[in-house]
């Protein structure tokens, strides 16, 4: 089995103390104290071990937080799937549980608040060794019967456990660049609400709802299972149903991909990072930009638009995009910055993702034209 | 005459009264507690329809914003020099507390210091702001967060009683909202005092806005979910908005010339009456379209209309203004045609007529510029030419306009 309802996982662990259960628990409601509640997964000696049923994938371009490396699993309830849509979030049964831990490779020896810039998470079968890395959150989107709800849990100084922090936290650490450059950074872990200012897509209805979980963020090559593409491999172990052959499905670039096309790159990294909130229907509504990948090349993807309500995010400069010119581009600007009021996105990073930002700075510089 | 002295008087007052208040508040102001950081937001979080959140007296600090995304809930402090939330710390969010909820009523407390906009609700019905201090408390700057009090995309909205003070774009901005309410607030030391951006249906009265560049603006700007419409001004005080352009580049407020009293841009039906506008060193009254504010075309969606139309002007007290001119262009104007010691007139409108709605060759009755005020002389400054031939054109737009009824907020809001 692979799921548990939690008042099941309850009369068995009273039935027998040392029973705990081997499949992630779903909780139907309330904020369980601890991550270790919904048993997704286990870290015990150097190790951190996912529950069978909690399954790892990753997107093909991600959002930027602050160069933190990211685990993420779903788990759906036994016999259920996720019916597959071409544009929107794919539909998941209620009782699936999302989690995305963040951690980060440690700069030195031992934990002094001192992170690097490191490679992707490598787990086999399962299992992620922790040698060398610092567990720092794992934020739940779980869907219960009146829609997702977003928790967040923070690890441990043990490393063995994430306890509830439903107002976040601020962590003071410092990043080291991999060309050796330091500095010194305030790592935030969002409040429950502050979890909304992402994941309520759609700030009418203000319902949340998991944003990474799209074909064309998951139509990729599987990390998790060798010579196979995720999506196909979702479909194939029955977490998926409805979904054309991935070849057929939309795909985003992965943004760090030299071989990929700029445009496709730089278009990527937009929607990974700014369009749950630059939508027609997001909180970023009221600027009037909108930066889903299927948005024409115009004023409303920001070529030569004039900032509405930016303040100092326009940088002094004045137009989102100038074509050909990044040095005059606001989009360089917000994405550059790290003052809260000016910076974009508004939540989430405190540092400035430098690959990224020459990223849409070459992605501006190749354009022709101006603005008239 | 009597009267011009009286309300004179009763400005100076004020704005006195103000000066004594915040000064004994200093003297007494207490250290800042960030214990207080948690307990609220997780009251904030917690928030049932129907709650009312108590902040006590005393000055709180925090280092992340806050936020609210509840329906139904009402936060109190104990009045806005006595319960001051501070962000001067703050390390994360763009705002200081943002609402993403309906029928939400703030009152009598303090935003000092946000990283970005003090208080932004974004998106919600029945919204009540009374009040509340917005301040960077040190002085207007740059780098001060944009807007103080920021509703936006919100519906049936009272802002009463407010002070706005700092704002780097506008202390009080009402942007993409329906039927609105903004009277007896005070707005000073920002680049506009108070904005109404794209909205419908908003009596703005008895406030007062001094010593920002622009006093009271309403405006629309394209690229948005709605434009704007029927906006009445009406028995403020718009008075020695001088103060130097300190917005950020590329904002369309940092085109707003130093010294405008009140500015209407690219909106129609705004009706502007009985308000006392003076000693605005640019105009006190400027009626101006998006052509002439520095936007590129290329960045403008096609269904825009940039032209100010149906604006109506009769009844305000005007005086002192148009005697020194921000920007080369209506200096050299003002010289040349005023001499260097006279004065642009009140009105000051930009020109721009939208030709294709030309019908016979004039303006349809009730798109046109109109202003009949005893006293005031209008120049219409050429733009669309480059300033080539400005003209005294007082008589030719003296006309009337039908008026804008009176806004009514709905479930008792304002009564």
């Amino acid at each position: 089995m692979r799921l548990f309802v939690a008042s099941l996982a309850l009369l068995i662990a009273a039935c027998s103390r040392d029973a705990a259960p081997r499949a992630p628990v779903f909780h139907e409601e309330g904020y369980p104290a601890s991550l270790g509640e919904w048993n997704l997964m286990s870290a015990a000696n150097g190790v951190l071990t996912l529950t069978p049923g909690a399954n790892p994938y990753d997107l093909a371009t991600p959002l930027f937080s602050d160069y933190a490396l990211k685990l993420r699993t779903v788990t759906m309830p036994e016999g259920a799937a996720a019916a597959y849509r071409d544009d929107d979030v794919f539909d998941f049964p209620v009782g699936t549980i999302i989690s995305k831990t963040f951690y980060y490779p440690l700069a030195g020896g031992e934990w002094t608040g001192d992170v690097a810039v490191g490679p992707e998470p490598v787990v086999v079968n399962g299992a992620m060794p922790l040698k060398g890395v610092r567990l720092i959150e794992t934020r739940l989107l779980v869907h219960r019967a009146e829609g997702w709800v977003a928790i967040p849990y923070i690890w441990n100084d043990e490393q063995t456990e994430a306890l509830l922090h439903r107002t976040g936290a601020t962590k003071p650490m410092t990043l080291h660049r991999r060309d050796g450059r330091t500095e010194p950074f305030s790592y935030v872990v969002p409040n429950q609400n502050q979890c909304a200012g992402c994941h309520a897509t759609n700030n009418t209805t203000r319902k949340l709802s998991p944003i990474g979980l799209k074909a064309r963020h998951l139509n990729k090559a599987s990390t998790f299972a060798a010579g196979v593409n995720q999506l196909d491999h979702w479909a194939e172990t029955g977490l998926l149903t409805g979904a054309p052959a991935s070849a057929a499905t939309p795909r985003n670039a992965d943004w760090s991909d030299a071989a990929a096309k700029l445009d496709a790159r730089a278009r990527a990294y937009l929607d990974a990072n700014c369009s749950h909130c630059h939508s027609d229907v997001g909180p970023a509504d009221t600027s009037g930009l909108d930066l889903r990948p299927a948005i024409a090349f115009g004023p409303k993807y920001g070529v030569c638009k004039t900032p509405v309500a930016a303040g100092g995010g326009s940088g002094g400069r004045p137009f989102d995009i100038v074509p050909g010119d990044p040095g005059r581009s606001i989009f360089v600007y917000r994405l550059q910055t790290t003052k809260p009021g000016d910076m974009m996105p508004e939540l989430g990073r405190a540092t400035s993702h430098e690959e990224g930002v020459s990223l849409i700075a070459e992605w501006i510089d190749a354009m022709d034209g101006g603005c008239g | 005459m009597g009267l011009l002295k009286t309300t004179a008087c009763a400005a100076a007052l004020v704005l006195a009264i103000g000066g004594c208040a915040r000064k004994e508040a200093a003297q007494t102001e207490p250290t800042a507690d960030t214990a207080y950081q948690d307990a609220l937001m997780t009251q904030l979080l917690d928030a049932r329809p129907g709650d009312v959140i108590e902040i006590p007296e005393g000055r709180f600090s925090f280092d992340r914003s806050l936020s609210l995304a509840v329906d139904g809930v009402t936060i109190r402090g104990q009045g806005m020099d006595k319960t001051v939330l501070s962000f001067k710390d703050q390390v994360a969010g763009a705002e200081g507390l943002l609402v993403t909820a309906s029928d939400f009523t703030i009152e009598d407390l303090a935003i000092e210091d946000a990283k970005g906009d003090a208080l932004k609700v974004n998106e919600g019905e029945n919204i009540v702001i009374r009040r509340v201090r917005t301040e960077w408390t040190a002085g207007p700057k740059t780098e001060n967060g944009a807007y103080g009090i920021y509703p936006v995309q919100t519906k049936n909205v009272l802002l009463e009683s407010n002070v706005a003070i700092g704002a780097s774009d506008a202390g009080i901005y009402v942007g993409q909202s329906r039927n609105v309410i903004v009277r007896y607030n005070r707005a000073e030391k920002n680049v506009a005092g108070i904005e109404i951006e794209n909205t419908f249906d908003a009596d703005v009265y008895e406030n007062v806005a001094t010593d920002n560049t622009g006093g009271i603006l309403v405006f629309n700007m394209p690229n948005l979910s709605q434009p704007g419409a029927r906006t009445r001004v009406f028995r403020n005080q718009a008075v020695s908005n001088n103060r130097k352009n300190f917005g950020h580049p590329g904002t369309p407020v940092a085109t707003i010339p130093a010294g405008s009293g009140v500015v209407v841009n690219s909106n129609d039906q705004v009706e502007i009456f009985d308000n006392d506008i003076k000693d605005n060193k640019t105009a006190n009254i400027i009626i101006a379209s998006v052509f002439s504010s520095g936007l590129s075309k290329d960045g403008m969606n096609a269904e825009f209309d940039g032209y100010p139309e149906g604006v109506y002007v009769y009844g305000n007290r005007m005086g002192g203004g148009g005697g020194n001119p921000d920007g080369l262009d209506l200096q050299a104007l003002k010289i040349a045609k005023f001499g260097p010691t006279g004065a642009l007139p009140d009105v000051l409108w930009d020109g721009f007529v939208d030709e294709n709605k030309k019908v016979d060759g004039s303006v349809p009755a009730a798109l046109r510029i109109c202003v009949d005020n005893d006293g005031a002389d209008v120049i219409n400054v050429d733009a669309p030419n480059r300033f080539k031939s400005p003209d005294v054109v007082t008589e030719s737009v003296r006309c009337a306009l039908e008026k804008l009824p009176a806004v009514a907020l709905a479930n008792g809001l304002g009564d």
